[in-house]
């Protein structure tokens, strides 16, 4: 076909999932190549590291039966390219995008590079428009606005893949009908919480607004790396070229992590801490920068990733990096959890950086921020009392100290608690947060302007209506 | 120039062969499409070059052509309220040409070159005259906050044999020639490169005496930085850095603010540079931009171009120091710098250093840092300048043991530790007052004392009463707070006061995000009177549950949103309140 495609039979060695080869003339560094075996079978590859004499190839799919004498080695001269096309959504693919849901193949309208190219920073617009998910804990403390980055934190057997379920059938931005769309990447997954997930989104009735890759457990590690950009590719092209909404759900980030470790290992390159290789910033940076919104175009692209911490540890690298790189994260708490608190969002580890813009007069309601403000450091106050009156017991704290323990239990069961099918508008998440905060004193109430108090205070809205 | 041909791709590295004659860091055009890199290595003839742009699809054997010219910035006007990438090509222009994303290949001139300024020339200056580097040459008018002098580049010598009248010029319209000797003679512009790696010259040094006023109480009271000093904050995730980080370039009391957003992220650039555009310069009412220079190389764009990001901003720095203003620059982030020459050094295949950081880690920091300083400016007329420098630093697991941090706090003057759990407990800005220290508090008493008396009284008995608390609070942790004696009740009483009416401040607030050096003292002062006389009335018999009652305390907690014109007379308002109700408690308790 192209005049550049060059073929080797010369393989020197094969190892994990690299094989190298003799180098010829012209060889390009990141190119695709096609590795056939001898049993016939052919799988594709990357250049990744090539001089004038060897080239180094990661063969997704790993080397497994590769034979060096047989193997044939065909450069492509091009680096790696997927399909693109609106006819994606409502299909299922596999890491390199081909369909596994028996469906034809996908015509495709453009080819993109996987990595994408950066957003020029004096390009995009920052981000500001709230999405209301409908989950009080989220909207009302943690917002979400379009092309933010908002990772889920979560742990072995917490429900973290629930929740995502939620959002991504709850989302909508408010007072707007505009396209969206949602691509969801199941990474290194198992086929339960493949199955899941895809049962989950059929059910919403829309799944012709899904493009959906998977990658289970089993499948060659090689491939974790490529999905999360070949579905960032899709959900950019959907954004920039029809101008869609895009929410992109990723789960899970450890895989990914994990499969970037196996590689640099057979690599042998110099590991960083705990064995990741030292670019794992820079390469999850690649992945998560991806969202945004860009001045001048319609569309936006969301990320949502899900990570499980090993061991429940925040500064394990991989939260860590990620946590570095987001604009915030959404910590899950395996103690509500136990308590049968749903979801279980740990109120003082969460945080959305890019919440006060998204909050506020025309946008959610003008007392939001001193509502989130006020509620979190109640919150504080409560969880820090729980933990002297272990020690100290009840009864030497004060009437408002009590006040302050009622107060975080509250906070907790009616508050974040909240059902799996159960939306809740901002307002009614807001006029919770009123309902427990007239629980307390109301000098208490000092993040709260005196003209809000009079607004909202359930005290003064009775009042207000002529009691 | 010397022509050679690639010889291996890795990544950002690129070794290329037939390189004899290049020198180490000279920028070299890789590959066909001239992607911009630079020389880190010679071995033979093969020079190890790092590739400032993505290298996918370069091909062994494609031509690497030498530029003869060390990695140079371009100084001139048109520089002021830009955003450049890590090699300055101005972003904003690259988008009206290849889009919103950023392309490989793309050259562009750092200054816009066919915008003309109004140049007023130096009337001192005659032809004939002696000029050196420095000498002022004339102004532009660059934006209304910046007047731009135009000097006489660094390195030239010689007889002012022409020099152009009042008049509007391109920044490459010849203004001039100086006669340097031997017959030659050399052209001056308003525009003039300079190599990033290498310190401008400068007189002598100054010591740092002056603080640089920041309009955040926690440091310009208890972590003060010096004028031509140097900061590290270091931070965990989430713990405010950014945040931080801009506050101080918005609200400094500098000419110039360099912000380079080094390997961070994207959204928050954005964020910066439109909050720039919003936000008016307290004192002259001018959007802040028009001072303001932003370097950005998100953590998506190409990782060896961090490092000259680096480097950039603090050429521009001296650039500006060297006109005799006082400057900022902002590094935000210096880890993702560090990560870079990490990922660099690995494939060179250098022994490395503790946790895989290269072994002179440590001394390219301090190439950085030492370029700060409060400076005599070379040339006439006489002026001092300053550079200060801030740099953050990311510690993984906010463990400030690593590398990184350690090496950064051996070149720097302030430490401005954040710490995750008072973030958690939304305690912003969120600075650790037991961890972080500042080396300029006696350098800069003078300058504070001159104006009020008792700043370092003040701030030292502050910080011992904080102290004091966290032994306290070790206390109360097993026995709870009421078996502690009533002193020491009031003391974490001042304690809190301290922490939430002082040390906290809203970075967001119309009011409170800027705090002027009157104001700060002044509310030490209310706050310090206020535990002074309350214990005065302790030690007369008077109830603690009075003294907690009293009216006075909710005011001084709303000291912070007060206007600063309007606060000396709150200020006397309130102290006067003070010793009224505790004397009058103090009466209560005699009769």
């Amino acid at each position: 076909m192209s005049l550049s495609v060059k073929e080797v039979r010369k393989a020197l060695s094969a190892k994990g999932s690299l094989l190298l080869v003799e180098a010829v003339p012209g060889i390009r560094y990141g190119e695709v190549v096609e590795v056939t075996l001898g049993t016939g079978e052919t799988r594709l590859g990357q250049v990744i590291d090539v001089s004038k004499e060897v080239a180094v190839i990661q063969v997704f799919g790993g080397v497994s039966e590769v034979n060096t004498k047989a193997a044939r080695v065909r450069f492509r001269g091009e680096t790696l390219r997927i399909p693109v096309s609106l006819d994606m959504l409502g299909r299922i693919f596999d890491g390199l995008a081909r369909p596994i849901d028996g469906g034809p193949p996908i015509l495709p309208e453009d080819w993109a590079d996987i990595n994408g190219a950066p957003i020029n920073p004096a390009s995009r617009e920052p981000p500001s428009e709230f999405i209301e998910t409908g989950i009080s804990a989220i909207d009302g403390l943690f917002s979400i606005v379009r092309g933010q980055k908002l990772p889920i934190f979560s742990g072995a057997g917490l429900p973290h893949n629930r929740i995502a379920a939620q959002i991504v059938r709850q989302a909508r931005v408010r007072g707007k009908g505009e396209k969206f769309a949602v691509v969801f990447a199941a990474i290194g997954v198992t086929y339960e919480e493949a199955y899941f997930f895809m049962e989950s989104l059929r059910r919403t009735g829309n799944i012709e607004n899904i493009v959906a890759f998977i990658n289970t457990a089993a499948s060659p590690v090689i491939e974790r790396i490529a999905i999360p950009r070949v579905a960032l590719t899709t959900a950019e092209f959907l954004a920039w070229k029809y101008g869609m909404h895009v929410l992109v759900v990723m789960t899970d980030m450890t895989n990914y992590c994990e499969a970037l470790r196996e590689l640099s290992a057979a690599r042998e390159e110099i590991p960083g801490r705990r064995g990741y290789p030292g670019y794992m910033y820079t390469d999850l940076a690649t992945i998560y920068e991806r969202a945004g919104r860009i001045r001048g175009k319609d569309g936006s692209v969301t990320q949502m990733p899900i990570l499980t911490m090993p061991d429940d540890d925040i500064t394990h690298p991989i939260p860590d990096l990620t946590g570095y790189i987001t604009e915030g994260q959404i910590v899950l708490s395996r103690d509500l959890h136990r308590k049968g608190i749903y979801p279980p969002v740990d109120v003082l580890l969460s945080l959305s950086r890019l919440m006060k813009d998204g909050v506020g007069p025309g946008k959610t309601r003008e007392d939001h921020y001193q509502v989130f403000m006020q509620l979190i450091a109640a919150y504080t106050e409560g969880q820090y009392l729980r933990e002297l009156s272990a020690i100290v017991g009840t009864e030497s704290l004060s009437e408002r100290d009590r006040k302050y323990l009622a107060f975080a239990d509250l906070f907790e069961r009616r508050f974040i608690n909240q059902g799996e099918y159960e939306r809740r508008t901002i307002e009614q998440t807001l006029d919770i947060g009123w309902e427990l905060l007239a629980t307390l004193p109301e000098e208490e109430l000092k993040l709260i302007s005196v003209e809000n108090i009079k607004k909202y205070h359930p005290k003064y809205r009775r009042g207000g209506k002529g009691e | 120039m010397v022509k050679g041909r690639i010889w291996r791709i890795s990544g950002p590295l690129v070794v290329a062969e037939q390189m004899h004659g290049s020198m180490v860091y000279e920028v070299v055009y890789v590959g066909e499409e001239r992607l911009i890199g630079e020389i880190i290595g010679m071995q033979g003839d093969r020079a190890f070059i790092q590739v400032y742009e993505d290298t996918s699809g370069l091909r062994v054997g494609e031509p690497v052509e030498g530029s003869g010219d060390l990695l140079s910035a371009e100084l001139g006007p048109g520089i002021l309220g830009r955003v450049f990438d890590g090699l300055q090509r101005p972003l904003s222009d690259m988008e009206l040409i290849v889009g919103p994303f950023v392309e490989r290949g793309v050259k562009l001139p750092s200054l816009p070159r066919d915008k003309k300024w109004v140049f007023r020339r130096n009337t001192d200056l005659r032809v004939g005259d002696r000029v050196r580097p420095g000498d002022v040459l004339g102004t532009v008018k660059e934006t209304e906050l910046v007047l731009h002098k135009i000097m006489v580049p660094p390195n030239v010598h010689g007889t002012l044999v022409e020099l152009a009248g009042d008049g509007d010029y391109t920044v490459e319209d010849v203004i001039g020639y100086v006669d340097v000797g031997g017959g030659r003679k050399v052209e001056l512009k308003l525009m003039h490169r300079w190599p990033v790696r290498k310190p401008r010259p400068y007189l002598s040094r100054l010591e740092p005496t002056e603080p640089l006023i920041i309009g955040q109480r926690v440091l310009d009271m208890m972590f003060p930085i010096a004028r031509g000093g140097k900061a590290a904050v270091p931070g965990g995730f989430g713990s405010g850095k950014t945040v931080l980080l801009q506050t101080m370039t918005k609200w400094a009391r500098t000419q110039i603010n360099i912000y380079v957003g080094c390997g961070e992220r994207g959204n928050e650039m954005a964020d910066a540079l439109h909050s720039f555009l919003r936000l008016k310069d307290p004192e002259s009412g001018r959007p802040l931009a028009e001072k303001a220079v932003f370097i950005a190389n998100t953590s998506n764009m190409p990782v060896a171009a961090r490092e000259t990001s680096v480097f950039l901003g603090v050429t521009i720095g001296e650039y500006f120091r060297d006109m005799g203003y006082d400057v900022l620059m902002v590094a935000d982030s210096t880890s993702r710098w560090a990560e870079a020459m990490r990922e660099i050094s690995a494939r060179l295949e250098e022994m490395p250093g503790e946790e895989g950081f290269p072994a002179y880690l440590g001394s390219r920091l301090a190439e950085f840092y030492e370029r700060a300083g409060r400076v005599k400016c070379a040339g006439s007329p006489e002026r001092t300048g300053s550079l200060t420098i801030v740099g953050a630093v990311s510690p993984p697991g906010a463990d400030f043991s690593e590398p990184v941090t350690q090496n950064t706090l051996r070149y720097i003057g302030t430490l401005i530790a954040l710490d995750v759990t008072l973030a958690n407990r939304r305690h912003f800005p969120a600075i650790s007052w037991l961890i972080s220290y500042s080396l300029y508090v006696e350098t800069v008493a003078r300058w504070w004392e001159k104006r009020f008396p008792n700043w370092k009284a003040m701030r030292d008995e502050a910080l011992e009463i904080l102290q004091r608390e966290n032994e306290l609070m070790e206390i109360v942790r097993l026995v709870g707070p009421d078996a502690l004696p009533d002193n020491d009740k009031l003391l974490l009483d001042a304690a809190r006061m301290i922490r939430e009416d002082f040390l906290q401040q809203n970075a967001f607030h119309p009011i409170d995000a800027y705090c002027p050096p009157e104001k700060t003292v002044g509310m030490m002062e209310v706050i310090l009177t206020f535990y002074h006389e309350a214990r005065k009335a302790l030690e007369a018999g008077v109830p603690l549950e009075k003294i907690r009652a009293l009216p006075v305390r909710a005011k001084i907690a709303r000291m912070k949103e007060v206007e600063y014109d309007k606060f000396p007379s709150v200020k006397e308002e309130l102290l006067r309140e003070i010793h009224e109700s505790i004397n009058s408690l103090i009466g209560g308790a005699a009769a």
